[in-house]
């Protein structure tokens, strides 16, 4: 087993999720940004999931598909390994962050470049590679837009599929007018907050950086077992450029990545786009199989990438979260991440994924407010494309972190309380009496207002009614009892 | 048909006025109710807030209490869904037998107030005279949980007399979601402060849904910003008639 | 051990509640999905002449006869002089004209320094809108639809599959493959969607015959 710190996932120090998102919740042009943002995809994704009379069935098909890899994971991967392996790629294989890092960071000193271009990738964030291959002196261009916006901002990505989404456009246009310089070709003067001017700017600051890039650094959408052949979803070229141009291509995936035919595809190229972006297509979609002569790198490299999915994949009610496509539809339905933001996570995988997600990577008692992170609304559940049931995970996370702390917090302590006063019925009518009088002594008109102690939280912005002088069984027994026995 | 009150602990303490409306209603409707006084509580919060074993006795009581009914109708969305999702995975992690079986012999037969008046009784106009301007809020376990769809709203519309309004961004969270509004008490807020803006914006006199946690918590926040708008269960829009509310 | 073996040897402990006896084929893949959301009747090529528009590519259908002048006013509409030009595209396809063509092979600076590419395709697809390239005979390698800012695109309308299942049934994945739907985007800012990043920023599509023509 691996000391969590190994894994990366997390950010070191960040608060517990109730201060983090306390924190965040003050921010009024974050709370705007994500409205807006979510706003705009939810109706996209809604309009174009609706177009397929078949969703449910795609879904269903696209659960099934994940959970027959999951089940039979160590086949698939065997495959993967011989089929990349066959058409001309290297597979290797990482059980944590430190380890993949350090294959990737080998694998760069042996081109001798000291600089490599990357596509966004949600594993490469996890295992912080940016950061590591820093520290061996190899600089690493984000060229995706919402990653260079994070990497020029010295940032953390906040959503899945739009990592700079607390962003806003004049947010944008100010740090990119003051920062592209110092990396490399400047914004150009007088630059507007146009999305299109702001993507102008960004192709012409990675222009020649993709021209000139020796090694680039991938994540993977798909890897399909039984052809070797990898997927890339994207939607601006900086995906095909650094898939195509350099020499050297290192692709880094979790191992629950792998689908296990190419017939499958066919299933989550439906799914995704419409699910991400609310797209009926993405604009770019790559596969490549190993390497093709005068086409492309000729070196690719495969990093398979456990840190922790392995010990998600032991819990039989999380595993289904490894089925993960990382749409980030969840996240755009999600009424505590469209409120917070993704960084009060503290995770690279914010939202209700991240919050099912990044407990199991690291161990729940290593990310334990996380679970509780949710009202289990169930949004997430009915958008998940691959119909991960993200309550009845956080449900079940929630039982593991209780059972983490042993039983010894006064929370444990009132719940076992609370659970004899309701297993009896006479102790829970004498609970009654006691709150209601207890309540109508606090009560004024009718209401209790602002409380001290632990309800404080609730109290500060909610009135309660009084408790009534009887309860419905008091009620039942004084008014329907007595007629029942007359009746039999 | 033997029926089954299922109150809930929660509306038994705060709101036995629900409890009264159900039974008012069904009376009307021609039905006895019985209430078996051994009932308690579905163990919904402790399964929600992590404490698993601490619910294991309450499903037992809940299968022992209402075995034998023809139905089982509680005025509450989470309570139903609890017991019908919930009830058979703890027995099946920390139950025996006998206790799976009791379990599966009564979850079936649990139904939502409104659920239970459209699919088991098909009824819509249950005969209610409710002239207000009303606005529904389909909490999240009626919608996602239970699926109600449009049950609620076909009866509320069968009520004489009633204005009802749409309530905008009606299928976002009111962010109550038990243990959470007071775990994570400052996003809660914050959904809270939206869902009631949304509210104000209807202009309704009453706000109902299917479950009050939520309407005490919406009707909380409503409150404390001065508002005169009721948080009012759906349940006692049905059962109120022209003579008044029972 | 090496790691191979110690994360193929985790996964099986971890797997230990799946039967030793089950086959990944014993676990059931419903596939109750469509294999094409074409109503009956709909025309696949009329279909993805709307949906490639809807990206904002600028499609126009013609016939074999008339393609070489669908080229040229194409690249005289976009202005598209120095064009790369993909190994095996039929030279009988090429305009007359004043336009300078260089063929392959072509560096990636030079490329840099055209004005746009005309290649064939692979596949289409109706439902998505998608052109899919493999990089076969007058398409060319990835590099030529992808440097240049602009991309003029040909497909026959039986190429035009109706939805993605049929395309990949079509498609040879041990080829580097890329799908194209529309000019290059982005979502990044406040998840707008704005046309033209890194790839080529104007998609033009020419679907060829056989039937349909918009000006008969």
């Amino acid at each position: 087993m691996n000391a969590p710190s190994s894994r990366g996932v997390v950010w070191l120090g960040s608060p517990a999720f109730p201060d983090a998102a306390r924190e965040a919740l003050k921010d009024t042009r974050l709370r705007a940004n994500l409205k807006r943002a979510t706003s705009t995809i939810r109706d996209k994704r809604l309009a174009v999931a609706s177009e397929l009379d078949d969703w449910e069935a795609l879904r269903d098909a696209a659960a099934a598909i994940k959970k027959c890899t999951a089940r039979h994971l160590d086949h698939y991967l065997v495959e993967l390994e011989a089929s990349v392996t066959a058409a001309g790629g290297t597979v290797h294989w990482a059980c944590d962050a430190a380890e993949a890092n350090r294959i990737v960071t080998e694998l760069v000193r042996a081109t001798g470049e000291s600089e490599v271009v990357k596509i966004k990738s949600m594993a490469t964030q996890e295992i912080g590679l940016n950061e590591h291959l820093a520290e061996a002196g190899i600089t690493a261009y984000e060229t995706d837009l919402a990653e260079l916006i994070v990497q020029l901002g010295d940032d953390r990505p906040s959503h899945i599929l739009v990592p700079a989404i607390h962003r806003n456009r004049t947010e944008v246009r100010d740090l990119f007018a003051a920062e592209m310089g110092h990396w490399g070709q400047p914004a150009p003067e007088g630059l507007t907050d146009e999305p299109a001017d702001l993507a102008e700017a960004a192709r012409r600051h990675l222009r020649e950086k993709f021209l000139t890039a020796k090694v680039a650094v991938s994540g993977a959408n798909f890897a399909v077992a039984d052809t070797g052949t990898v997927v890339v979803v994207e939607s601006e070229g900086n995906g095909r450029m650094c898939l195509t141009l350099p020499d050297t291509l290192i692709t880094v995936m979790g191992i629950e990545k792998v689908v296990p035919t190419w017939s499958d595809l066919e299933v989550f190229l439906q799914l995704l786009p419409r699910s991400s972006t609310g797209e009926r297509m993405n604009p770019y979609t790559s596969t490549w199989t190993g390497t093709t002569e005068g086409d492309g790198p000729s070196a690719f490299h495969l990093v398979l990438l456990d840190n922790g999915r392995t010990d998600t994949l032991a819990d039989t009610v999380g595993r289904q979260v490894l089925g993960c496509i990382r749409c980030s539809a969840c996240l755009n339905v999600c009424p505590v991440f469209e409120r917070t933001g993704g960084h009060a996570y503290g995770s690279v995988y914010p939202g209700p994924i991240g919050a099912v997600l990044t407990p199991q990577l690291i161990g729940v008692e290593n990310a334990a407010t996380l679970p509780f992170a949710s009202t289990l609304c169930g949004a997430c559940y009915d958008a998940c494309p691959v119909k991960i049931n993200i309550p009845e995970v956080l449900a079940h996370l929630r039982a593991e972190a209780v059972e983490a702390k042993n039983g010894h917090t006064a929370e444990a302590l009132a719940m076992r309380a609370a659970g004899k006063v309701l297993d009896s019925p006479r102790l829970l009518a004498a609970a009654q009496k006691a709150a209601s009088l207890g309540g109508r002594a606090l009560a004024r008109r009718g209401t209790i207002g602002r409380l001290p102690g632990p309800m404080h939280g609730w109290s500060d912005t909610r009135d309660t009614p009084a408790p009534p002088a009887e309860s419905f069984r008091t009620w039942w027994r004084k008014n329907r009892e007595n007629k029942e026995g007359e009746q039999s | 048909m033997r029926i089954a009150l299922f109150i809930t602990c929660f509306n038994d303490t705060m709101f036995p006025g629900t409890g009264r409306a159900v039974v008012s209603v069904l009376e009307r409707l021609g039905h006895t109710v019985e209430f078996p006084q051994e009932q308690t509580c579905c163990g919904q919060m402790h399964f929600n807030t992590g404490y698993r074993p601490d619910a294991v006795p309450l499903v037992a009581r809940f299968a022992r209490t209402f075995a034998g009914y023809d139905a089982v109708v509680t005025p509450s969305a989470s309570c139903a869904g609890m017991a019908r999702e919930n009830h058979p995975l703890l027995a099946a992690d920390y139950g025996h037998a006998q206790l799976q079986q009791q379990v599966a012999d009564v979850v079936p037969r649990v139904h939502e107030f409104t659920e239970f008046l459209t699919d088991v009784l098909g009824v819509t106009d249950v005969g209610a005279s409710f002239p207000h301007r009303v606005s529904y809020h389909p909490t999240c376990h009626s919608l996602r949980g239970l699926r109600l769809g449009d049950r609620p709203l076909e009866l509320l519309r069968a009520v004489k007399g009633i204005d009802l309004v749409d309530l905008p961004d009606a299928d976002s969270c009111c962010g109550f979601g038990g243990t959470f509004a007071v775990k994570n008490a400052d996003t809660s807020a914050a959904m809270l402060a939206d869902k009631a803006d949304g509210v104000l914006s209807t202009r309704a006199e009453v706000l109902c849904a299917a479950d009050n946690s939520c309407l005490m918590h919406i009707g909380g926040g409503l409150s404390r910003r001065g508002s005169s708008v009721r948080a009012m269960h759906l349940a006692e829009i049905l059962a109120a008639t022209e003579g008044g509310t029972p | 051990m090496s790691s191979r073996d110690a994360v193929l040897g985790r996964i099986r402990t971890a797997l230990a509640d799946v039967p030793s006896g089950e086959a990944p084929e014993d676990v059931p893949v419903p596939r109750a999905y469509l294999r094409s959301h074409l109503e009956p009747g709909q025309d696949p090529v009329a279909l993805f002449a709307e949906r490639v528009a809807d990206y904002r590519a600028t499609v126009t259908r013609t016939d074999r006869a008339r393609l070489a002048a669908a080229v040229a006013a194409a690249l005289t509409r976009r202005g598209a002089r120095r064009l790369a030009l993909p190994a095996g595209f039929p030279s009988e396809l090429l305009p007359s004209g004043s336009w300078e063509w260089h063929p392959e092979p072509l560096n990636v600076p030079a490329l840099n320094a055209l004005d746009g590419t005309v290649t064939l395709a692979a596949a289409g697809i109706a439902v998505t809108g998608t052109i899919v390239l493999d990089a076969g005979p007058g398409q060319g390698r990835r590099a030529l639809s992808l440097v240049p800012d602009y991309h003029l695109c040909i497909v026959r309308a039986e190429q035009i599959a109706p939805d993605v299942p049929d395309a990949l049934a079509r498609l040879d994945p041990t080829r580097p493959l890329t799908f194209i739907s529309g000019p290059s985007a982005t979502s990044d800012i406040e998840l707008d969607r704005v046309e033209g990043v890194h790839g080529p920023r104007t998609l033009d599509v020419i679907i060829v015959g056989p039937t349909r023509l918009e000006h008969p």
